[in-house]
């Protein structure tokens, strides 16, 4: 047992500290945050010199093979920053798509162009009635010849007008709701009937709305197994659920810390503020809420195994983002609360935390999306089966 | 990062399993799995065989019966005995007296009390709290008063946990009434078939009888049993509770607990079908199972620090505050999943609610905890 990184990893962890400690103070966010695509072309492009854009990757498709443990050292540090960049849709959701997925010379050429920081990718999977299922898909791709012609709607693609490429996930067969007939295709942004609503979103990110209408694909845009996509599109989601988890546990962590630090500092009635013992019980609760969330990421990223058991995994993750996002919440609000009149003010750095960590308690699934998807594979029915095998190990249940 | 244990630890891990298997009498395992209160005998029946196989102390130094597990053998330890449905491990003889007098003691108290400790020839309990000193310990008022080789011991303790078992008590007294209130406390052991000594039973909401008072009366005790240096107690006092928090977390008993209102929430019919299945029950169960998993890796997280530190954390504090939230809300939903069968007293769902309100107050209540943390962790 060991919760410690490797010193290649503390190199990685030191090396993104740092550039976030240069790049990303608050008045250099906001001007990111306010420029046209709502990120920084030239950070992407020191991201790709890094090596970070395929640091998590298999080695056999062009990555540098580390593992979930250093994206996740990435994205924790990239959620203290509250760094903008398209890093979850390009790397983590396109990256682990075509990595898992592609089939052909192509994909690979595409995952080693988005590798080397020259193409940005995006997965289109909510639609209006799906909320966060990736199993209800009513877009629609019909056969046309040996490609695809597909039609339908898809909700806030993350970055979506700056991906070159979509991953979208279509319905080649049964009805919305058949978890058999699901299938990936790669979509060109600028594809004859392709269109896109773009919008800042409420954390100053970026998002589109996506319409297909009539697009013609060819029979090399699948990812995956033509009508057996779920299992991959699902692989994808808590590879980027692991992902937005430790951002989260980052973002927490200082909206933690700074509000100790203010409470600290404030004074009212002659004293600090922090001295009051009800301020400083919600500031211990903070503590134990960032704890108990850093603890469940670490469970949540190991179990990111494309090899391992995937209802474990997905019981795993669920399990991750619950808490994250019941943690996340209690911490966002109690930092706006402590620090009183300021915490509301756009001025300052604390509300923009909370409104990150507040999307980030939704995207890719809420803790009520994540309760049900674990009791449906397996918690809350019948005995110690119930639980994982870590949990099992950990606890000695047999 | 590697998150399980390693093969030494999960060939340890199976040995423990099956000495519990082996060796639990099933008449003491039953009563375990039910819930039903256990008698004097039945703790020292599994004491012994415990002692027998060298497992009863794994925190005593080897030279005094310890094991020289690692921090995480012990913690397998602990989990495999919740886990086997064994007696809990009484913690005042083993964990609470004896650290305090093999780092506090004079050599002719090592040598007569541990070995008695590790025999069951001795029961210790706590005499700590007092009607008017709960939180506020350092506020204790029983006193004793040096009269030749003597203390005269008068004053009253309560909330004793199985005093009604015990014949040795370590009590906390003022040896100095005119020092401040932390200087003049002393540590001392006295033996409670002495004259004076009156034990009276507190009965708990539940029904049960765990808690008592402990009255003493111009009880003379001699001067040997004092432990340290006389007015050094507060300072022993301390070092007992920093032990007493590492016990608290209960992540196999409450993975127990869990497993146990998931059959009840399972059996219970409603409307044509069960409770678990409405949907709305088995997510809250769902919402406590989460913030148990976070907890077991906390707890490994505080473990493996403590490994590298050779030093338990500040994350006992907090351990013990989710700890025993978690246990409560199974209880909880323990209470409300049996609907009309928890009035029944021959049902024990409330009795296991009502009785587990104590893990909040007691071991330093979680508003003690938190003052804790916040003047230490986060130097509030």
């Amino acid at each position: 047992m060991d919760f410690t990184l490797s010193s290649d990893q503390q190199l990685i962890k030191e090396s993104v500290d740092r550039f976030v400690a240069d790049a990303y103070g608050f008045d250099a966010r906001m001007a990111i945050s306010n420029s046209a695509d709502g990120f920084s072309r030239d950070h992407w492009s020191t991201y790709a010199e890094l090596g970070w854009l395929g640091i998590a990757l298999p080695e056999d498709r062009g990555g540098f093979g580390g593992t979930p443990i250093e994206t996740m050292i990435l994205m924790e540090a990239f959620g203290k920053a509250l760094v903008l960049e398209p890093f979850v849709p390009t790397v983590v959701l396109g990256g682990t798509a075509l990595a898992f997925g592609g089939t052909n010379a192509a994909h690979s050429d595409l995952l080693n162009s988005m590798i080397a920081g020259d193409v940005l990718l995006s997965l289109a999977y909510a639609e209006d009635n799906s909320r966060y299922d990736p199993s209800i898909v009513s877009t629609s791709a019909k056969a046309d010849g040996s490609g695809w012609v597909v039609n339908g709607k898809k909700r806030a693609v993350p970055y979506g007008a700056a991906a070159d490429k979509l991953i979208v996930s279509v319905r080649t067969s049964g009805g919305e709701h058949d978890a058999d007939g699901i299938t990936l295709l790669l979509i060109d942004r600028d594809a004859a009937g392709v269109s896109h609503f773009d919008f800042k979103t409420v954390d100053g990110q970026r998002a589109s709305d996506y319409t297909f209408e009539n697009v013609h694909v060819g029979a090399d845009a699948v990812l995956g197994e033509p009508g057996k996509a779920l299992g991959l599109l699902e692989f994808v989601l808590d590879s980027g659920v692991a992902a937005l988890s430790a951002e989260a546990v980052g973002n927490m962590s200082v909206m933690q810390k700074t509000t100790v630090d203010y409470i600290k500092a404030r004074e009212q009635f002659g004293v600090p503020i922090g001295s009051f013992q009800v301020l400083q019980h919600r500031a211990v609760d903070m503590l134990i809420e960032v704890e108990l969330s850093r603890s469940m990421l670490y469970y949540g990223t190991v179990a990111i195994d494309p090899a391992g058991n995937p209802s474990e995994r997905k019981r795993a993750v669920s399990a991750t983002k619950a808490q994250i996002a019941r943690s996340g919440r209690t911490v966002g609000q109690s930092a706006i609360q402590l620090h009183g009149g300021i915490g509301m003010s756009e001025e300052y750095m604390i509300g923009h935390y909370f409104k990150r960590m507040s999307m980030l308690e939704l995207a890719l699934g809420d803790a009520d999306f994540h309760l049900r998807r674990l009791i449906a594979e397996g918690s809350g029915h019948g005995s110690a089966a119930s639980f994982t095998s870590a949990q099992k190990q950990l606890a000695g249940v047999n | 990062m590697d998150l399980s244990f390693s093969p030494e630890d999960l060939r340890f891990r199976d040995e423990i399993r099956a000495f519990v298997a082996r060796e639990l009498p099933p008449t003491i395992k039953h009563k375990m799995q039910v819930g039903e209160e256990l008698s004097r005998e039945d703790y020292v029946t599994w004491q012994k065989i415990l002692n027998a196989h060298g497992y009863l102390a794994p925190n005593w130094p080897v030279e005094h019966g310890g094991t020289n597990w690692t921090v995480v053998q012990k913690h397998i330890f602990d989990e495999e005995l919740a886990v086997g449905f064994a007696p809990r491990q009484l913690p005042f003889g083993v964990s609470m007296v004896a650290p305090v007098i093999i780092n506090f003691g004079s050599e002719e108290q090592k040598a007569y009390y541990l070995p008695r400790i590790l025999s069951s020839e001795d029961w210790w309990c706590q005499g700590y709290s007092e009607p008017g000193s709960g939180s506020d310990l350092a506020s204790l008022s029983t006193r004793a008063e040096r009269d030749g080789d003597h203390y005269v011991i008068n004053g009253q303790k309560t909330w004793i946990t199985l005093a009604q078992y015990a014949n040795m008590i370590f009590v906390l007294a003022r040896t100095d009434p005119t020092a401040k209130k932390q200087k003049g406390i002393s540590f001392i052991l006295v033996d409670m078939t002495t004259p004076g000594v009156t034990v009276r039973p507190i009965e708990t909401i539940d029904g049960g009888h765990e808690i008592n008072e402990v009255i003493f009366e111009n009880v003379r005790v001699p001067v040997e049993n004092l432990v340290g240096t006389e007015g050094g107690g507060w300072t022993y006092a301390k070092f007992l509770l920093e032990h007493e928090r590492n016990g608290t977390a209960g992540v196999a008993g409450s993975f127990q607990m869990l497993d146990r209102l998931k059959e009840i929430a399972g059996e219970e019919r409603f409307n044509g079908s069960t409770l678990i299945e409405s949907g709305d029950f088995a997510k809250r169960i769902a919402e406590v199972e989460v913030r148990l998993t976070a907890l077991s890796y906390a707890q490994l997280r505080a473990l493996a620090a403590e490994s590298a530190t050779k030093s338990p954390g500040l994350e006992s504090s907090y351990i013990k505050i989710i700890g025993t939230e978690i246990q409560q809300a199974i209880t909880e939903l323990m209470l409300e999943a049996g609907a009309y069968a928890s009035f029944d007293s021959r049902t024990n769902n409330a009795a296991l609610y009502f009785n587990y309100r104590k893990t909040s107050i007691y071991a330093g209540s979680n508003e003690i905890q938190r003052n804790i943390l916040a003047k230490r962790m986060l130097g509030l």
